[in-house]
């Protein structure tokens, strides 16, 4: 006992004595807003004794913006896949090389390699989730099962939708809507966007990104949203329930990075390996809302979870799935224009 | 007598030279602070945005022009900006209602309280400035639960009968309107205390020997008297009011936008910071004039009185 406990103050010192990267014992975490599973982050604390602090982003265009600035502060960054090569190709990220950790065995088979960043060099699954409509029963009982109900709304649901305000996931519902390929540059095609966009437009309440709470509590009887949220707002209102479109629906995951300008790097590190252990990825799928892309975690998730209409995708929309990734710059340009066109 | 005078031209070169010294902290400060700033978005203004937001070095005047026309996606016509036109007035039009309303509930709030005994009035003054101490954020979130469809105002009209369907109140130009009100209450109510405060009630009360209405007493005493501080605080409520980011955010659901959520977009998703600081230097010029035209106005109007 007693030499046990020397020890660990030996190693402590130890520790302490090689400096810098493990200074305060800190980690500064960057994520969307209510998407870090508190009681996760407090397993880790514990078990390695680091302070650790969430900020919270709510678009991936604010994230990018301040992490281009330099000088965040912050060490683990989390990145949806679209912005992941922009992220790499900006050089924010550190080169972390995820494989060689130990709990990267974990990562599920089909997640291990990806195209946003091949190899898997920089990343390692935080979530994955599909974008789709989320509608509340009470308000409307018939066939949701379509983009039509955010594009072109039923009489029951126009002047109660939502809309959340992210660039790509909404470009891409629409152009599904209209029948035209992902990341299209076809200026017919995008001009039907466009004015899809613009007249569904008068039929929406908001674009706002606090779903989850607002379709629970009715000011919103219907919302473009993803997965995990609309499963959130059902474990709070029954009546609601996700949507897979038929024209098509958007796949996407959220990837844990390291920034390259990170303090806390072993801790950072540390964090990296841990979110992949099956059971540490279930505390935070059981608080999102999403899978996560780590092989046996489902054994440890929450039983209302598990065969979840919101994360078990039904056989008949199996292939509709469109796994998202970064357009060229010039259909970035045209999205972004229509998107502003849109907000204004 | 030439020492005499080196002496004295020495002793001024000092004193100059002090003066300077001592005023250095303001000056730096309202440089580094105020002015230094300015210069950097209008130099900005005329940049070209960078492929994820930032700008590249190099001059184009392609923000301003941005301002003002749109250039088609399509099919690269050039028109009119009549959404930065809209916008514009929308935020203009609210924030005058703002103003409006914050005097029309702040003005008896200050008359009451300034017509209380004196060291009552310490108490209701401390009562309005309360909620400053409470954020911003907090106080338009509380108003959001009031108003919502299942909120408290919603839920005790059904309670009691007077309506069947919720009132659709948020996530619209009235939300806003009450989220703004509200905040902004205060900023009226204090200066038109402190010039009531110091209004001779003796006045007042010579105004009823003559045999003069309430209304009149109002409208030739009181208020003449009060107007310092009726321009003061409608000046502190409409130059927030215009620039209001929170409010429309929260409680205006981010369909509608007022200028200060335009000029975020472009900082954001839109990533073209040029014509968000071409959009804030715009909107800044335009309530300056329209302050000077205002003060001038006022002032030789005063000339003639006088």
């Amino acid at each position: 006992m007693i030499r046990a406990n020397r020890m660990t103050l030996l190693l402590a010192a130890l520790i302490a004595s090689t400096g810098i990267a493990h200074a305060e014992g800190e980690l500064n975490i960057y994520n969307w807003g209510n998407y870090t599973s508190p009681e996760m982050v407090k397993k880790f604390e514990q078990a390695f004794d680091v302070k650790v602090t969430v900020t919270d982003y709510d678009s991936s265009d604010t994230a990018l913006a301040k992490a281009r600035q330099g000088g965040s502060g912050y060490d683990v960054v989390v990145v949806n896949q679209v912005y992941v090569p922009i992220w790499v190709k900006e050089g924010l990220l550190m080169e972390l090389d995820p494989g060689q950790m130990e709990n990267f065995k974990n990562v599920a088979p089909e997640w291990v390699n990806a195209d946003f960043d091949p190899g898997r060099k920089y990343t390692v699954p935080w979530a994955v989730g599909t974008t789709g409509v989320v509608v509340n029963g009470d308000a409307y009982k018939g066939d949701a099962d379509s983009w039509s109900i955010v594009f072109n709304p039923p009489e029951e649901l126009k002047g109660k939708v939502n809309v959340v305000p992210e660039l790509n996931d909404v470009m891409a519902a629409a152009i599904q809507y209209v029948g035209g390929e992902q990341c299209t540059a076809d200026k017919a095609v995008l001009k039907k966007v466009r004015d899809v966009l613009v007249n569904a437009k008068a039929d929406w309440i908001a674009m706002e990104y606090n779903t989850i709470e607002k379709m629970a509590a009715g000011d919103f009887k219907a919302t473009l949203a993803w997965n995990g949220a609309g499963f959130r707002a059902r474990m709070k209102n029954p009546a609601i329930s996700f949507h897979y479109p038929r024209e098509g629906y958007g796949v996407w995951s959220d990837n844990a990075a390291v920034l390259k300008d990170a303090k806390n790097v072993d801790n950072a590190k540390l964090f990296i390996n841990f979110v992949m252990d099956p059971e540490n990825a279930a505390m935070n799928s059981a608080f999102h809302g999403y899978a996560n892309g780590i092989a046996g975690s489902e054994k440890f998730m929450p039983d209302t979870m598990k065969n979840a209409p919101e994360i078990v995708i039904p056989a008949e929309r199996r292939e509709g799935g469109q796994l998202q990734r970064l357009c060229s710059p010039e259909a970035q340009d045209l999205y972004k224009r229509i998107w502003t066109d849109l907000r204004k | 007598m030439t020492s005499a005078n080196d002496l004295t031209t020495k002793l001024e070169a000092v004193d100059a030279r002090r003066r300077w010294l001592l005023a250095s902290p303001a000056l730096l400060t309202i440089f580094l602070a105020a002015i230094g700033p300015l210069f950097i978005v209008l130099a900005y203004s005329f940049l070209t945005p960078g492929d994820y937001g930032d700008v590249k070095w190099q001059f184009s005047p392609d923000a301003w022009i941005g301002v003002f026309f749109e250039r088609d996606i399509f099919d690269d016509t050039l028109s009119l900006a009549t959404a930065h036109v809209d916008i514009f007035w929308r935020s203009v039009k609210l924030a005058l209602i703002t103003t409006v309303a914050t005097l029309f509930f702040g003005f008896p709030t200050a008359y009451f309280m300034a017509t209380r005994n004196e060291r009552s009035r310490d108490l209701w003054q401390f009562l309005i400035t309360i909620p400053f101490w409470t954020n911003l954020l907090i106080r338009t979130l509380a108003i959001l639960q009031i108003i919502r469809n299942e909120g408290i105002l919603n839920t005790a009209l059904i309670k009691l009968g007077m309506i069947q369907e919720p009132i659709q109140i948020l996530f619209t130009d009235t939300a806003i309107l009450i989220g703004m009100v509200y905040v902004y209450l205060p900023l009226m109510v204090l200066p038109i205390y402190a010039s009531l405060e110091r209004l001779d009630f003796r006045l007042v009360e010579a105004g009823y020997d003559l045999y003069a209405t309430r209304w009149r007493v109002l409208r030739k005493i009181i208020l003449p008297l009060a107007k310092p501080g009726i321009i003061a605080g409608s000046i502190l409520v409409f130059i927030p009011a215009i620039g209001a980011f929170v409010s429309p955010s929260v409680l205006g659901g981010g369909k509608n936008m007022m200028f200060s959520n335009l000029i975020e977009l472009q900082f954001g998703q839109g990533r073209n910071w040029p014509l968000g600081s071409a959009l804030s230097i715009t909107v800044m010029i335009i309530v300056m004039a329209a302050l000077l035209v205002y003060v001038r106005n006022n002032s030789a109007k005063d000339e003639r009185h006088a």
